[in-house]
């Protein structure tokens, strides 16, 4: 993996959020609307490469992410483009009810970014860990929720959210991630993107969980299984009918995402795939808190976010489907699903 | 000195509002009797005296706002646009139906006029200074009233929200303290003690402005004095009372949320007409 002082000056990082916040620099010289708050973490979260170029328009709120949330509501009421900027933990926990109440309710051009997502702080543990960020964020109506697989995923989201008028949630990892996505593809809000083709099992993840599910579909092939790989950087609004044309005639589906299993990318394609048959396999993290560990991958293995999970799953699911080719439960109730 | 006629205009104006409340408290079978007209006077002096609004353009960008961050009171605030003309006065009587225009909390998507979607406390000073950051930007002078609870500052974002302002110096932002002493479950002073509040504001950096909030020359002569304040936001602390102008609900911890009677809104509205009558035109 590349350090983040190595890459930080070729533009061309793999770390997110330094990705993020190039990007976000570059769209401030574009677009004088564009205003950044920080609640006492900008160097983490790399807002300050706002603050060096357009200190005007930079408000360190210091560490009140209630404030943050609704002031940023202020901001946007009277014409501007609010980014703010917290660890995911705090700025989707912490100010939820002012981004529902003020925000959502009014459907504000607000852009909320959860920096270190998932276990990516590593260290700090369980209360610095958001594993429940993207269910918060998705159940509330207007919003918008955007998962990147690498930095180049973040540069093109980060626009896409300037260009798109509401409120979005933008999911960032702390760690480096490989490059993945293809640069000379668009990026459009709600789009699936196909990372690699194959006709056994689709393979649906988000985040960092993309590029482990394409390692997946190589390991799945050395033994003879086509598993194609489907990047849903969009968790909301999903393309519920890209998930369903991806699906046809897969005889299985696996989600893979660094969050709870309840709530994020598996509970949204389980429900766009409700009326199908299509045998489903969720790997995420199973109801539980994260904690500290020496490292994010350490933490990833712990909670069973690896590239052997996701393989096990599409092997195991997809010999549970030709034991019993229909569910048990179309089975004994037919017409029913 | 401010002109009798103009007092007399606006305290027949803040009569009128309260009637309205009592029949939108009517028409949805229930409602924020006491928060609302205890804001009555304070709402109808900036609406129809204070503030720069247009009902025929509500959106111009120069025009002041005011967040009703108590978003329970709104029936003050719809009160005061449907006078102006933002929305039909009928639509006073079909608040809280299904669809309508009034909603039990204020909506901006919904109704014309709002500035800010609030009801849960707390969060309207905070949206103040975050237009207040904006017309700096923009380097407009508009003004950001902000209608606060003194239950309402029990939640802690308003502390946020105080230092904030003060540390950024948004003179634009007014805050008015709607000082009624009493919150959902009884009174402030046994519920959750909001006092000394002009010390508590002062230390937090703010101008702070004490008024009795029902005579209408001191809520002006306030509300004139905070534009004259640079470099500080100002509150200014309204002594009033809940329910005020309606016998059976004036100081009663009862009418926080309520039903009323037919006999008692022939109360409410023969006691407004009275003081009507004795405010000639």
């Amino acid at each position: 993996m590349l350090s983040i002082a190595k890459t930080e000056k070729s533009g061309n990082t793999t770390n997110p959020r330094v990705a993020y916040g190039e990007a976000l620099a570059e769209l401030a010289a574009e677009n004088r609307n564009i205003v950044v708050l920080d609640a006492d973490l900008r160097t983490s979260t790399r807002s300050v490469a706002v603050r060096e170029k357009f200190p005007e328009r930079f408000f360190e709120m210091g560490i009140a992410e209630q404030n943050m949330a609704a002031t940023a509501a202020g901001l946007a009421l009277a014409g501007k483009i609010p980014f703010i900027n917290s660890f995911a933990v705090f700025c989707t926990g912490r100010a939820y009810d002012q981004i529902r109440t003020a925000i959502c309710s009014a459907r504000l051009n607000v852009k909320i970014v959860g920096s270190s997502a998932g276990l990516s702080d590593f260290g700090d543990g369980c209360t610095h860990q958001s594993v429940e960020d993207i269910s918060l964020m998705r159940s509330l109506p207007n919003m918008t929720v955007i998962v990147p697989c690498d930095a180049v995923e973040v540069r093109k989201a980060v626009r896409g959210m300037v260009e798109y008028r509401g409120p979005v949630y933008l999911r960032l990892s702390r760690s480096d991630m490989p490059h993945i996505f293809d640069d000379a593809l668009p990026f459009h809000i709600g789009r699936l993107h196909k990372m690699c083709d194959g006709s056994d099992a689709v393979i649906f993840a988000a985040g960092t969980m993309t590029a482990k599910a394409l390692e997946a579909s190589q390991r799945l092939r050395l033994g003879g299984i086509s598993a194609k790989v489907i990047n849903v950087s969009t968790i909301k609004p999903l393309d519920v009918e890209g998930v369903l044309r991806e699906s046809a005639g897969t005889k299985c589906v696996v989600t893979a995402e660094e969050h709870s299993v309840i709530g994020g990318l598996g509970c949204a394609v389980a429900a766009a795939l409700r009326k199908t048959r299509v045998p489903l396999e969720f790997v995420g993290i199973q109801d539980r808190f994260g904690m500290s560990g020496t490292s994010h991958e350490e933490l990833l293995e712990h909670y069973g976010l690896t590239v052997a999970a996701i393989v096990s799953a599409v092997k195991t699911t997809l010999d549970e489907q030709r034991r019993s080719p229909v569910p048990k439960f179309c089975q004994s109730s037919p017409g029913s699903v | 000195m401010i002109a009798d006629g103009k007092i007399r205009l606006l305290q027949r104006k803040a009569c009128v509002l309260r009637k309205h409340i009592v029949r939108m408290v009517r028409a949805s079978k229930t409602g924020h009797l006491g928060g609302s007209c205890s804001c009555a006077d304070i709402v109808a002096a900036l609406y129809f005296s204070e503030m720069n609004v247009d009902s025929s353009n509500p959106a111009k960008p120069d025009r002041d706002r005011l967040i009703l961050s108590k978003g329970h009171s709104a029936l003050a605030q719809y009160a005061a646009l449907a006078e102006l003309g933002y929305f039909p006065l009928d639509e006073l009587d079909r608040i809280k139906r299904i669809g309508a225009v009034l909603q039990g909390h204020p909506d901006l998507t919904k109704t014309p006029g709002i500035e800010a979607n609030t009801g849960s406390l707390g969060q309207g000073l905070s949206i103040a200074n975050g237009m207040a950051l904006a017309a700096r930007l923009d380097g407009m002078q508009y003004r950001i009233y902000v209608i606060l609870g003194d239950g309402e500052i029990n939640e802690g974002q308003v502390w946020e929200a105080a230092m904030f302002a003060a540390f950024h110096k948004l003179d634009l932002v007014v805050a008015i303290l709607d000082k009624n002493g009493i919150q959902g479950m009884g009174f402030t002073k046994d519920s959750l003690d909001t006092t000394p509040l002009g010390d508590k504001w002062r230390s937090f950096g703010w101008n702070v402005i004490e008024i009795d909030g029902h005579d209408m020359e001191q809520v002006l002569s306030a509300l004139d004095q905070a534009k004259h304040c640079n470099g500080k936001p100002t509150i200014i602390i309204a002594e009033t009372v809940k329910g005020k102008g309606i016998s059976f609900a004036e100081n009663n911890v009862g009418y926080h949320n309520v039903a009323i009677t037919q006999e008692q809104y022939d109360t409410a509205i023969r006691e407004l007409n009275a003081v009507l009558a004795g405010l000639p035109c």
